[in-house]
């Protein structure tokens, strides 16, 4: 079937072709650009829908091109990349409403959108990827794409923001780079294989395998925002929002996260991780990530950074639930890659919200928001109980299987770990909403724009909704089938059970 | 179409050009372009011959060799002159537009020499036809980089002239050596009746020597910045994507085809003076003020990755330093051409000063980032396929060194071509008046970073061709 | 043959004494003759090993390849003093920047 050798390839091309086109329409063609950003992200979320539905039907989707004589460049859906493309896809369409009312009268709109469709591109090909040399080019295409998102603003902060993004991913990726080939000198492939393809291989081949999960786990970690390669992400909040959300939920720190879950399951597999003794460390850098994510946040008076903290704390559970041995905490680590995402977009979007209509950047401006504008502020209080792990919302689950599972696999200072998180979370979450809804608001906000009868822009209200409202379906209608509980199920079977 | 003698209309088309721009230098863009693209059609001509029939001699004038000039074209020699055709008319686009009208006259009779000069250089079969074509080369290209006028460029250009003369004439005593001491000039039969001896030695040494200078690797490489700096932009491009990979192509054949490794200390020397040279000349770039500079720098630092190979010596590895070779063609023409382009719009190539040059030449700074990304070994690109090869090369020889050494050369590079592109997305305190760049340069330069990123994706073709007929062929059962 | 050997001897001796004068003078006129020294004994070096035992008439291959040295170092030495000509009318004196008398 023709489709079972394409579909992977065009689902990325579907962005790459319309941000060419975008690239080259006149600033003035609004209705244009705006059409075609819609009509890409739409036919994208269409195709992956499609792919979802051949996977059920028992379709074998793959495209493979050569790249170098012995080297394919290989995409694949599996379950793993089904979840992170679903995701990307969804989240993208959402990220595209926003940023259109956003950047409403900005200048140099067909270059950001042209490079955001790029940047779908990238991510969608990282997600497919189906080994390792796929994913590290589609990884260092990400770094390329996001770039010029971050100084799309011009100005001399802008720059030294995006100078610091390079020189964290840039070497990232050398790290990277110089694993994979180590990797396929030494084995002669890196297809990412079901329980990963090292643990047939010579013994003595080991300790050279720990050096290169070190080389792996750091190259991906700067952009999974590990400590202590996490720097470039609270600088990087000086983007715009529509990028901050994009960034810090859907793209970069996905890939960094997912590429570790790769390597980790598909590359060496988990019992031989464990075996050669590298999951331990790695849960204890997640654990201090989270921690440290966690104090930093309550610091914070700016609000993008305070929210910046709390994604380098919480991408970590994703690495902290891969990183501890055991079957539940996979689920609640994968499942939280749904979920914090989802979560954090809409905090983000709300964030930018503030920002566009009234003007607001710190936490200390923010008293009384929420009678200025409810709905926005109703799309953060989900958001952000959800991340404090208030049932029934999606970071409940995704918490209660980290935990279950921490027990599960006798890593009992675990709960230590997410007990304290939780607690930090609320404690710089809480005071927020506390603020939002309860202070008395000042006179006059610093820079109040109005929208009619609306508390903002229809393209700016919707999204954060949207999302909230997902949070919330994700969170009571976790067991439903196709729900991303049951794909992160569906992923860890594969990998555990023999 | 199999009896068309591609291979020696490759050499004489230039050559008639040549003549048609110096008689009538007002018709000399037209005449120029024309040959161009004949010259493209003639090495894909000549690309379909050797595809189908393998390796090709052709004996000038019906005498063979030792006595008559042979030509030889192998995959090796048809990237070359492949690469060679495709930068070749990419700079003849961007020059249609880039000399004021009627200051061209000089330019073109004489890139089409050096152009005539490159093809008969890699369709050489002996060495000492190779000297001959090298030293024609290097005659055209002082007196292009003479043409801007101005003491930078006519210092520069007396270097250089030099600097060449130095290296071919002990390139030409090796020649003598070897003559000596084999009774041919022809590779094939050098290769044949090759045996070590101390004169052998001295020839490998002297001819070495020789063309180590002219390609510029550390600590020879004094004369290339200001000499591909000061010059006019096209011809910039043509010497750092060019001119200086012809005395490379002629060592590689050297060390390839005819002299005996038994030992790997001189293979070991290259590599130590490579590797200094992509630190180095990585350093320098970095701490540039003008954009030209920055990226003659940058072609001593990524000159010096060819020469990792040398002591890796596999197959992998030669073929990556060849795989670089292209694509550095390709994309320090383009980057050339976009910093052309910038000076021409702004008066001026400080790089600190480039002011949104994002914003108003968005094609130009495509075209850079474009071939950045191929000079930093990033993927999508032909420079990525290239560090992949020589890492793997570096790690299966054991000699994990290199690797360190091709990591951080790909650090630095991104280093100073992403500084750049930072100045140019920021705006800068003064504004500058600027000039509008015409489309030919724009697209031209635009054209060849895609070509460079192009050989990322379709890498194992030109891989396959490389195998055709020496030095791979025979390389492949290693 | 040792007569032809200290022609050779000579020409390698030449092209020592040119590389030197090359690198030690600053004025651009003795570089350029420099080169040509050195270009000369390379010639004779060619032309001397060009010789064959047994007094047989000696191989004409190396001679050849003398004349057409011979040929490229005229063309080249023009071209260098031309240039040399321009960068004293440029600059002021025949030399490169890094050898002025300021």
């Amino acid at each position: 079937m023709i489709w079972d050798d394409w579909l992977p390839l065009l689902i990325v091309l579907s962005s790459l072709s319309v941000g060419l086109v975008i690239f080259f329409l006149p600033e003035d063609r609004v209705a244009t650009r705006t059409g075609l950003n819609l009509v890409g992200a739409l036919l994208k979320l269409v195709l992956v829908g499609f792919m979802l539905w051949g996977v059920f039907q028992g379709h074998q989707y793959e495209t493979r091109l050569p790249l170098l004589p012995g080297l394919d460049l290989v995409l694949r859906a599996d379950p793993l990349s089904m979840l992170f493309v679903l995701l990307s896809s969804v989240l993208w369409l959402v990220t595209t409403v926003y940023a259109i009312g956003y950047l409403e009268d900005s200048p140099h709109r067909s270059r950001f959108f042209g490079f955001f469709s790029l940047c779908v591109t990238a991510t969608v090909g990282v997600a497919l990827a189906g080994n390792l040399i796929t994913f590290v080019l589609f990884y260092e295409l990400l770094t390329l794409t996001t770039y010029p998102l971050i100084v799309h603003r011009g100005t001399e902060v802008a720059r030294r923001a995006g100078r610091s993004y390079l020189t964290y991913t840039v070497a990232g990726g050398a790290l990277l780079l110089a694993g994979t080939v180590w990797l396929y000198a030494i084995t002669g492939t890196v297809e990412f294989t079901e329980r990963g393809f090292l643990s047939g291989l010579d013994a003595s081949l080991h300790p050279v395998f720990i050096i290169i999960f070190t080389l792996l786990i750091g190259g991906l970690g700067v952009k999974a925002a590990l400590i202590p390669l996490h720097g470039w992400l609270v600088q990087a909040m000086v983007a715009p929002a529509p990028v901050s959300a994009l960034l810090h939920a859907v793209a970069v720190v996905k890939a960094g996260a997912f590429g570790i879950v790769r390597v980790v399951y598909d590359v060496y597999g988990i019992d031989f991780a464990a075996g050669l003794g590298v999951t331990l460390p790695l849960a204890i850098l997640a654990a201090a990530t989270v921690i440290y994510g966690s104090l930093r946040a309550l610091f914070q008076d700016d609000l993008k950074r305070r929210l910046a903290f709390s994604t380098v704390s919480q991408v970590s559970y994703i690495i902290l639930g891969i990183a501890v041995v055991g079957p539940v905490a996979a689920i609640g680590g994968l499942v939280h890659l749904v979920h914090q995402g989802v979560m954090k977009i809409t905090l983000f979007f709300c964030a930018g919200n503030l920002a566009e209509t009234l003007g607001i950047h710190r936490i200390s401006e923010m008293n009384g928001v929420g009678r200025r504008m409810p709905w926005t502020m109703a799309a953060f209080t989900i958001g952000a109980l959800g991340m404090i792990g208030v049932p029934p919302l999606a970071g409940f689950v995704s918490k209660w299987y980290l935990g279950l599972g921490a027990l599960d696999a006798g890593q009992d200072w675990v709960i230590f770990i997410l007990a304290g998180s939780s607690l930090l979370n609320a404690g710089y979450y809480l005071p927020v909403l506390y603020a939002v809804w309860f202070n008395e608001p000042p006179d006059a906000w610093s820079d109040e724009r109005y929208f009619g009868r609306h508390e903002t822009a229809w393209a700016l209200l919707v999204p954060p909704v949207v999302t909230a409202l997902l949070t919330l379906a994700m969170g009571l209608l976790a067991s439903v089938p196709l729900s991303p509980l049951y794909w992160a199920r569906i992923i860890t079977t594969l990998e555990y059970l023999p | 179409m199999q009896d068309i003698p591609w291979g020696v209309l490759v050499i004489l088309l230039p050559v008639v050009g040549t003549l048609a721009c110096f008689l009538c230098p007002r018709r000399s863009v037209p005449l120029g372009l024309a040959a161009a693209l004949g010259v493209v059609v003639c090495v894909a001509g000549l690309g379909w011959q050797v595809v189908e029939q393998g390796a090709q001699r052709y004996a000038i004038g019906g005498w063979g060799a030792p006595l008559g000039i042979d030509l030889y074209a192998d995959g090796l020699s048809l990237l070359m002159l492949a690469v060679t055709a495709v930068v070749g008319l990419g700079i003849s686009v961007y020059s249609t537009s880039y000399f004021e009208p009627g200051r061209s006259a000089f330019f073109w009779p004489l890139w089409m020499f050096l152009w005539a000069a490159l093809n008969a250089l890699f369709l050489s079969a002996d060495i000492f036809n190779l000297y001959v074509t090298l030293e024609l080369l290097g005659l055209a290209a002082v007196a292009l980089v003479a043409l801007a006028g101005g003491a930078d460029a006519l210092t520069g250009a007396m270097r250089y002239l030099l600097v060449s003369l130095l290296g071919s004439l002990s390139y030409l005593l090796g020649v003598a050596l070897l003559y000596h001491s084999f009774g041919s000039v022809d590779i094939a039969i050098l290769a044949h009746r090759m045996e070590a001896s101390p004169a052998v030695w001295t020839a490998m040494g002297l001819m070495s020597a020789g063309l180590l200078l002219k390609t510029a690797l550390f600590p020879l490489h004094f004369w290339l910045p200001p000499a591909h700096a000061s010059a006019p932009t096209p011809v910039s491009a043509l010497l750092s994507a060019l001119v200086v990979k012809a005395s490379f192509y002629m060592l590689l054949r050297l060390w390839l085809e005819i002299f005996p490794l038994s030992n790997s200390a001189p293979g070991q020397l290259l590599g130590l003076l490579g590797a200094v040279a992509v630190l180095w000349g990585g350093l320098l770039a970095l701490r540039q003020t003008r954009l030209k500079m920055l990226i003659a720098y940058s072609t001593v630092a990524q000159l010096g990755y060819l020469f990792l190979a040398f002591p890796m010596a596999t197959s992998i590895a030669w073929k990556g330093a060849l795989y670089l070779l292209l694509s550095h063609a390709l994309a320090k023409a383009a980057m050339f051409m976009a910093a052309g382009s910038i000076l021409y719009f702004g008066g001026h190539d400080r790089i600190a000063d480039l002011d949104r040059v994002a914003q108003r030449l968005p094609l130009t700074l495509a075209a850079f980032g474009l071939a950045g990304v191929s000079s930093m070994g990033l993927p999508p690109s032909g420079g990525f396929i290239a560090k992949w090869l020589l890492l793997e090369a570096a790690i299966r020889t054991g000699q994990w060194w290199w690797a360190i050494i091709l990591i951080l050369g790909g650090l630095l590079t991104a280093a100073y071509i992403l500084k750049v592109v930072g100045y140019a997305f920021t705006q800068a305190e003064v504004t500058h008046e600027a000039r509008a760049v015409p489309v030919p340069m724009e697209w031209a330069a635009l054209a060849l970073a895609l070509a460079a990123v192009l050989l990322g994706l379709f890498a194992p073709w030109p891989l396959a061709l490389m195998e055709i007929g020496l030095p791979f062929g025979v390389e492949a059962a290693r | 043959m040792s007569h032809v050997f200290l022609y050779a001897l000579v020409g390698v001796g030449l092209f020592t004494l040119g590389l030197y004068a090359l690198i030690v003078h600053p004025h651009l006129l003795r570089k350029i003759l420099a080169i040509n020294v050195m270009g000369s004994g390379v010639f004779l070096v060619l032309v001397a090993l060009a010789a064959r035992t047994g007094g047989a008439v000696p191989d004409p291959v190396p001679h050849a390849m003398v004349i057409t040295g011979i040929v490229v170092a005229i063309s080249a030495t023009a071209l260098a003093l031309a240039l040399m000509l321009r960068v004293q009318t440029e600059t002021g004196q025949a030399r490169l920047p890094e050898e002025r008398i300021e």
